[in-house]
């Protein structure tokens, strides 16, 4: 009786754990001859009650605007999203009205360009993938919608990649047009470093140095991949609870129907 | 002959449709009623899980489905607009993407348990076939659903996984052709995978219904695999077996709901978050975990061919294991040497499994061989052998005398 229990709880855990974890290492470790360490930091949407910063990631989508969004696209979100991150919806209208998107065509049937509503995607630097890869050296500048899903290591990579540029050690061959990053694979990038201390002015005032706008865009791109998360870990935790409740009092119901069972 | 059936429900309106279509007095008969050994333990559980998260996988699908598109231009965004644009679309679709690595844990539980307590063996032949069944259409409906949100890993992992197909002589060839609908993975690949994904759980429903009709007229094993000799071995299906599946219904649904809501891209690969791109593959091309362990038993051999046959083969293997097995006695609790070896088998999916999810290189092509070697020599040459060897320890006289400690009262 012992016996089976003690393995089935063996084998449930080999089988939640070991065997994604070790798909996790196996990816870790995808250059064979030099694993990059991804330093683990604090985040505000850390652990089951964590949920992003809405200062940070408002900060951030000020990062996202004034520097990455002159190469990157940001394609699955709408300006109306930006409530998530508690702009109101009048102050959504304005940031929306700041930026020229395409309007469909006027009566002539060309095409029509105009400023934006909260309904319009999030403006596209590039028209298409070509124009993108002709303006950045043949490199495609990837969507960041998804970004922080879409890497191991998630927003401590991204967080590292934006603090990693550092000159290359003596000895590295770097390709020209290239930057140097201690967190990308293989450690030359087609991203000249996007941030540099003072760069840009916050709106609300905060100082912007390399390691406060690296977290700030980090966050901001944590909520654009994953909106529905605070929304999501406050359900979570009632339906445990609802399910916790009704197991026990399910488990009371069955130790009464079987009492008679010897 | 014809007339009314003679139904004791006493409810009218139920009455008068049991007289016509006795349905209830199945039911009473079939979960009511129906005489269940009293010593079940909570292995027993995981064919009600299945069935409840295969009904989860069905309300989940039939939603999504609603609001997907199979098209390879519109796929992977008509994904994100179901998790940001539709109402409780994130939530749907999470449940429906967790469900499916559920699945599979529950039910490699629940061969597992048929395994250790001689489940397959006769009279339940034909009831283990049938899950062997239910297991084989479970990973077609599992692989073709991973391709529907056309990211990296569902279009290469749909790529590599039908090329195996190649690897027949002659018929290779057009068996691949004829799974992408073209020349490569496409528009008609997916189209059709995702017809055949929304049929095959309705076809699951099926065979799972002659799962259960199969074991309803052989009756339930149970952890002593003695067969009940008498009422006071059994105990009404209801209330007994549907409270204590509830409560293992409810600890399910906590595990589910955890990965759902506090974790649910932990069980999947970053790479299906970057749309799928013919012209890029990315480094490492691994299945998802369920698949893991057939897949290093596929690479673990360097002849494609044959490590096609391996696989399949470490399927097929199960629905000749009835036949493979010369012990008459069922339960591993009466098998003190079977019982080690099979944890060993255990061992060695788990080993192929975290095999499978690194490159064939090193120590891990020996590892897998090894593993391989073993998975299969359980089977083939172990279980038939020892079967006739082993001295079985003495079984009891009956479920109840082994359950209190008495000896029969009708003795
Ligand atoms: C001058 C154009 C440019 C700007 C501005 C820029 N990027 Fe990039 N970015 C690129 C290019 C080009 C690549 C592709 C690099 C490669 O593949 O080598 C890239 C790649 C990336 C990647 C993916 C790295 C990987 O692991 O593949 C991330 C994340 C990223 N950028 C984030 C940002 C963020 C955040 C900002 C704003 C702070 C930003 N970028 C600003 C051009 C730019
Ligand atoms: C046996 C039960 C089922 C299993 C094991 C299963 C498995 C899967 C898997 C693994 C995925 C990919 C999830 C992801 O990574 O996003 C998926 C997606 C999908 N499934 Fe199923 N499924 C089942 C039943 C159904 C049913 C019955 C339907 C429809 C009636 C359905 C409709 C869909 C749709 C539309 C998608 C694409 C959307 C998405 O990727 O989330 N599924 N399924």
């Amino acid at each position: 009786m012992r016996a089976p229990r003690i393995f089935l709880a063996a084998i449930a855990a080999a089988g939640l754990f070991a065997l994604p974890a070790s798909v996790r290492a196996a990816d870790d470790h995808a250059p064979a001859h030099a694993p990059i360490k991804i330093p683990e930091q604090k985040w505000s949407f850390d652990g089951i009650f964590g949920t992003p910063d809405l200062a940070s990631a408002q900060r951030g989508f000020q990062v996202y605007s004034e520097v990455c969004s002159a190469c990157h696209s940001m394609r699955q979100l709408h300006y109306r999203d930006l409530t998530g991150i508690g702009f109101t919806p009048e102050q959504v209208k304005a940031i929306a009205s700041n930026f020229t998107v395409p309007q469909g065509t006027d009566d002539a049937g060309a095409p029509k360009e105009g400023p934006a509503t909260p309904a319009n995607m999030f403006r596209s630097p590039f028209p298409n993938d070509k124009a993108a890869r002709a303006a950045n050296n043949g490199a495609l500048p990837p969507d960041l919608s998804l970004i922080v899903n879409a890497r191991e290591g998630e927003a401590n990579y991204i967080y590292g990649l934006l603090t990693g540029y550092a000159e290359p050690p003596a000895g590295f061959k770097m390709q020209a047009g290239m930057s140097y990053n201690k967190m990308f694979e293989g450690h030359q990038i087609a991203m000249p470093k996007p941030l540099n201390d003072g760069q840009i002015a916050y709106i609300d005032g905060t100082p912007t140095s390399v390691d406060q706008m690296a977290r700030d865009v980090t966050t901001f791109l944590t909520w654009a991949a994953n909106p529905e998360m605070a929304e999501r870990k406050a359900m979570g935790v009632r339906v445990i609870l609802f399910l916790g409740l009704l197991a026990g009092v399910t488990y009371a119901v069955k130790r009464k129907i079987w009492a008679d069972v010897h | 002959m014809a007339g009314l059936h003679k139904s004791e429900v006493t409810n009218p309106v139920l009455n008068w449709i049991d007289q016509r279509l006795p349905i209830v007095t199945m039911l009473q008969k079939e979960y009511g009623v129906f005489p269940t050994p009293r010593n079940f333990n909570y292995f027993w559980n995981f064919g009600a899980l299945a069935m409840v998260t295969l009904m989860g996988m069905i309300v989940t699908g039939i939603f999504l489905a609603m609001n997907y598109q199979p098209n390879a231009n519109l796929a992977f965004d008509s994904v994100q607009h179901i998790m940001r644009d539709v109402e409780y679309g994130w939530l749907i679709r999470y449940v429906h993407q967790n469900g499916a690595s559920m699945f599979f844990i529950v039910t490699y539980i629940h061969i597992y348990r048929g395994l250790y307590y001689g489940s397959y063996k006769a009279p339940r032949e034909l009831l283990w076939i049938l899950g062997v069944v239910i297991l084989l259409l479970m990973m077609a409906t599992a692989f073709m659903g991973y391709v529907l949100p056309w990211g990296q890993m569902s279009y290469w992992g749909a790529t590599v996984i039908t090329n195996l197909f190649s690897a027949f002589p002659v018929v290779g060839k057009y068996i691949v052709t004829l799974l992408w609908g073209g020349f490569s993975v496409d528009q008609p690949t997916l189209n059709r995978f995702f017809a055949l994904h929304y049929l095959l759980p309705f076809v699951l429903v099926g065979v799972i219904f002659l799962h259960i009709a199969a074991l309803h007229i052989v009756g339930s094993n149970n952890p002593l695999g003695i067969d009940p000799k008498g009422p006071q071995d059994t105990l009404p299906f209801h209330p007994y077996y549907t409270v204590k599946d509830s409560v293992g219904i409810c600890v399910f649904l906590m595990v589910w709901a955890a990965f759902v809501f506090f974790a649910p891209n932990f069980l999947g690969d970053p790479n299906n978050f970057i749309e799928a791109n013919p012209l890029q593959t990315p480094a490492d091309i691994v299945p998802e975990w369920y698949f893991l362990p057939y897949y290093a038993i596929l690479r673990s051999v360097p002849n494609k061919l044959l490590g096609v046959c391996l696989m399949f083969g470490s399927l097929l293997v199960l629905l000749v294991l009835p036949w493979l097995d010369t012990s008459r006695v069922r339960s591993c609790r009466f098998r003190p040497t079977y019982k080690w070896l099979l944890w060993l088998w255990v061992l060695s999916f788990i080993v192929l499994g975290v095999c499978g999810a690194h490159k064939p290189e090193g120590v891990w092509v020996v590892l897998s061989r090894l593993a391989t070697l073993y998975y299969f020599a359980h089977f083939l040459v172990i279980t038939p052998i020892l079967g006739k060897l082993e001295r079985p320890l003495p079984l009891p006289e009956s479920i109840t005398q082994a359950v209190t400690g008495r000896p029969l009262e009708n003795h």
